[in-house]
């Protein structure tokens, strides 16, 4: 680093946002392939106790600007900062639940949640009467030994939640988490992780293409427009009232006009998502 | 399953066998039109086989050889494995040591086995460590390119999410490496078991005192089909064995892998 840039636009006194992403950008490519910017430089704040969820079409750059608040990805320009310092190497304070299946295949599920206890040097017995605690938490009591390839797609990624869960991070970063998953266990899904974020109110970044989703889950709903050079084209606050059932929060109706107003911004960029990779 | 029950299927298992006995008892001792369409000579008879194969383990001399075979076959699994796994880890982990060896691997790899037992011979004498080491020749390499892919082919998900966890190289290795190329070895253990048993067999049947090999090789040299055949036999059988045992050791080892689809 010979440039250390200082960006506190935050009033002083005023807590550092939990994630701060400043004017960063993505890029892949470079040396003899022609530079691919997929990101344009945006600038995106989680402040403390904060769920944000980032909507946009499929492809279009949203898991990269979570992978850079991960720090799995450096970004092209722009800084990241993590509580108010800047993030160098792997974000410690973050969990992160990937969309594609990320336990250990040869790990039972009492096993996958335990090691991440077990990895930071708590002893084992310790480790897994935490993990059979958080089964219990997210309902998979009687299955705590089986193997992931024993569970369902939602038993999987319950222990995926358990296994971001138990090691108690700042932040929770979330990719499309729920993608694979049919509609109703989808649902169950969210109501599980709004019960359980509940309990604490970590900063969330979710990551999804389904608006409904967002809106249900999120108090703020941020757009993105497609790629390549995608940005933030809208940033709008949900006032739907907590604690919410996902399933029956469709119904409300301030639910119906969030979801116009949002939809009307999003459309354009979806027709223009399709009419790119078609 | 395949829609018969396993006692079906084993009835026309042995029907096979059955069959297979029969055409070769008759062509060799019933004439058809003054000639026999298995000589004698040629093809020796079922009953003489088998009476040959009881002659072997009633006067006790099999064990010897069996044992002889055995340990070889096992020293070259363990070298080979050993060396397999560790090279295999070294060159995955470190790029530039797999490029700059890779020419060489490839050529050490296509060069027949066969042709390295004289030298083998030269070097290490007639007993078993000439057969081990061309066994280990074999295995090494299966289980080299096995456990190379295997730590290569890790999930970049999973790797990127107990990376995520906080785990430091060490755990890494052990929690997410490891179990990745032991079960790509794994998948591989019948064949590398299975090489390691033909480089003790071909290296006795070169040039040695003991072990299957050197029995078939011996009642070869005095025309003795019977023998030939009975060792044949009593090698079927003892991989057969082998077989069964890695099958076992495998079902243990990897409960944690789902069972492929014709199987579930």
């Amino acid at each position: 680093m010979v440039v250390l840039r200082v960006i506190e636009r935050d009033a002083p006194g005023a807590k550092p946002p939990a994630v701060a992403l400043d004017a960063v950008s993505i890029a892949y490519g470079g040396g003899a392939q022609p530079v691919y910017e997929a990101v344009a430089p945006t600038t995106l704040r989680v402040a403390e106790s904060e769920f944000v969820a980032i909507v946009g079409p499929t492809g279009c750059g949203k898991s990269t600007l979570l992978n850079a608040a991960a720090g799995l990805l450096k970004p092209a320009s722009g800084a990241v900062s993590i509580f108010g310092e800047p993030l160098s190497g792997l974000n410690g304070k973050a969990g992160y639940l990937f969309q594609q299946d990320a336990l250990m295949p040869w790990k039972t599920a009492l096993e996958n949640v335990a090691i991440a206890l077990e990895v930071g040097g708590m002893a084992s017995a310790e480790a897994r009467k935490q993990a059979k605690a958080w089964l219990a938490r997210v309902g998979l009591s009687a299955f705590a030994d089986r193997y992931p390839h024993q569970l369902s797609g939602g038993q999987r990624k319950r222990v995926g939640l358990a296994q971001v869960l138990i090691r108690d991070p700042k932040i929770l970063l979330m990719d499309e988490p729920f993608g694979p998953l049919d509609a109703q266990t989808r649902q169950i899904m969210g109501t599980l992780l709004l019960d359980l974020w509940a309990t604490d109110r970590k900063a969330v970044l979710f990551v999804t293409h389904d608006l409904e989703e967002a809106i249900a889950l999120a108090d703020r709903v941020v757009i993105m427009s497609c790629g390549p050079k995608a940005r933030i084209i809208g940033d709008h606050a949900i006032d739907l009232p907590r604690p919410r059932d996902v399933a029956e929060v469709r119904l409300d109706p301030r639910f119906h006009t969030l979801h116009r107003a949002i939809w009307s911004e999003l459309r354009d960029e979806v027709t223009k998502a399709y009419g790119a990779a078609t | 399953m395949i829609g018969i029950s396993r006692t079906k299927l084993f009835a026309l298992q042995a029907l096979v066998a059955a069959v297979a006995l029969l055409i070769w008892h008759v062509g060799s001792t019933v004439p058809i039109g003054g000639t026999y369409l298995l000589p004698k000579f040629f093809f020796s008879t079922p009953g003489d086989v088998i009476a040959r194969i009881w002659k072997l383990f009633a006067g006790g001399q099999i064990w010897k050889h069996l044992s002889i075979t055995l340990t070889e076959t096992v020293l070259a699994f363990l070298i080979g494995s050993v060396g397999g796994v560790l090279f295999g880890f070294w060159f995955a982990r470190k790029p530039i040591v797999a490029a700059v060896f890779d020419p060489y691997v490839k050529m050490a790899n296509a060069l027949p086995r066969v042709v390295l037992a004289p030298i083998f011979m030269l070097w290490l004498g007639l007993g078993i460590w000439s057969k081990v080491a061309l066994g280990v020749t074999l295995v090494f390499f299966i289980v080299f390119f096995n456990v190379y892919q295997g730590v290569k082919e890790v999930s970049s998900v999973v790797l990127a999410n107990a990376r995520l966890m906080g785990m430091n190289e060490r755990q890494l290795f052990r929690h997410v490496y490891w179990p990745s190329a032991l079960s790509w070895m794994f998948s591989s253990l019948h064949t590398s078991v299975g090489f390691a048993l033909v480089g003790a067999v071909v290296g006795e049947y070169l040039g040695s005192a003991a072990g299957l090999g050197y029995l078939i090789h011996e009642a070869e040299g005095v025309f003795d089909v019977t023998g030939v055949f009975a060792g044949m036999v009593i090698l079927a059988a003892f991989v057969l064995f082998i077989d069964w045992l890695v099958t076992l050791i495998e079902n243990r080892l990897l409960v944690w892998r789902p069972q492929p689809a014709s199987h579930a």
